[in-house]
């Protein structure tokens, strides 16, 4: 349990995607501009990181690791070189059934994240997630554990930078740095901040 | 400007992906830690950028349009999937150390971004090219920031030896912040503004004008 708990943190905070390691920075920047919406699309993206992770992780033990298919009666075959087009399948077709489903159950939950829904498959801290969860060999349960951990910090991120940009809005840029120059600054003083958890 | 040459120069500052349209942002700050890396992972964009535009356009009128996406996906994901085989074979060394930002080079948005507005509308020979084009521009980005990360962070470029750091009898203190996430934002936050200034057209405009209020306009 304290293994799993420290995991959490560790994914949320330490290794923030967005700001330790800069995984998806596009949406994070052009997506940061109101609380609103930032709110929106977090919730989107912990969820999707919360389902994404476990499921790839199934697929790859069971599927495509060496050795994996040995239960078809297939012990030599090592699938691994097709991770990659299987995830982002994995991810794509998640994401269309969680927005049908939504659509259908949760209709006002679906208008209030909108566009940001089908825009979440080509969101690189979601196959980022994927790949850091193969790469360091989460068993299943840390798997759902760094799924949603990662995807919370992804999103803490997100609102806080949107809370910040929103002040910004009033105050005296100079001309070249207008928009993305003074943003990319102040995630950069963000991602100085994050530093301070390594710590724990 | 003839046409071919446009496509090709265009992105490299006028219209740059990463200064200008805020595209593939995340590899471009998280493997420039040092100039090797970089590089290579430059090499792999431009080549995936390149060859998937030329891929994408060869079938353009073919793809339906609602299932256009996936469409794309595949073609970039199986390209990604030769080049990451290929660094592994040739490589192996720094493969590791660009560990998962070769596989995210399918999500990364500059490739998909020119697929959807380029390579389907574009002749093939022309979608490599701007491909091409975009691919050169990000690793002109990519480079600048990777060499002074490594300089300065490491005083080394290429591993390589260029100012000579206190712990080994020089004159350099190396800055052990450059080599830290949050320097690659300051560094392209400072190109983004150094690019603006020389080119004036590309400043945003603020939300709100702020006005200069006297004295006497408040009593």
């Amino acid at each position: 349990m304290e293994a799993y708990f420290s995991l959490f943190i560790r994914a949320a905070f330490v290794e923030n995607l967005a700001l330790a390691f800069f995984l998806g920075m596009c949406t994070f920047l052009a997506v940061s501009k109101r609380v609103e919406t930032a709110v929106g699309l977090g919730l989107a993206v912990v969820t999707v990181q919360a389902i994404t992770v476990p499921v790839n992780y199934l697929i790859y033990a069971y599927l495509l690791k060496d050795g994996a298919l040995a239960w078809a009666g297939f012990p030599d075959v090592d699938l691994s070189f097709l991770g990659l087009v299987s995830y982002i399948g994995v991810i794509a077709a998640l994401v269309q059934i969680l927005e049908m489903t939504l659509d259908r159950y949760f209709p006002a939950l679906y208008n209030a994240l909108g566009i940001f829904l089908p825009l979440i498959t080509v969101n690189c801290a979601i196959l980022g997630g994927t790949l850091f969860m193969v790469e360091r060999q989460y068993n299943f349960g840390e798997s759902v554990v760094y799924g949603i951990g990662s995807g919370a910090g992804w999103a803490i991120a997100l609102i806080a930078l949107a809370g910040i940009r929103e002040k910004l809005k009033y105050s005296d840029v100079p001309e070249g740095l207008q928009g993305l120059g003074i943003t990319f600054i102040i995630v950069g003083l963000m991602s100085l901040g994050f530093m301070g958890f390594s710590g724990i | 400007m003839s046409d071919t040459r446009k496509v090709l120069i265009d992105p490299l500052v006028d219209n740059n992906p990463v200064t200008l349209q805020v595209l593939g942002i995340c590899s471009a700050l998280a493997v420039t830690t040092s100039l090797l890396p970089s590089l290579l992972m430059c090499l792999a964009l431009t080549s995936v950028a390149a060859l998937s535009g030329a891929a994408i356009s060869s079938i353009r009128n073919r793809i339906p349009n609602n299932i256009r996406i996936i469409v794309h996906m595949t073609i970039i994901a199986s390209l990604v999937i030769v080049t990451d085989q290929l660094l592994r074979a040739y490589a192996y060394e720094t493969s590791k150390q660009l560990s998962v930002f070769v596989g995210l080079i399918i999500t990364n948005c500059i490739v998909l971004g020119r697929a959807e507005a380029f390579a389907m509308k574009n002749s093939v020979g022309m979608s490599f090219l701007d491909g091409l084009g975009n691919g050169l521009g990000y690793s002109a980005i990519l480079i600048a920031v990777a060499a002074t990360r490594e300089l300065f962070g490491a005083g080394t470029l290429l591993g390589f030896q260029i100012l000579p750091l206190t712990s080994d009898g020089g004159w350099y203190e190396a800055n052990g912040m450059m080599l830290l996430p949050p320097s690659a934002f300051f560094i392209i936050g400072g190109l983004i503004w150094a690019i603006r200034t020389w080119k004036k057209a590309q400043v945003e405009k603020p939300d709100y004008q702020i006005h200069e209020v006297h004295r006497t306009e408040i009593y």
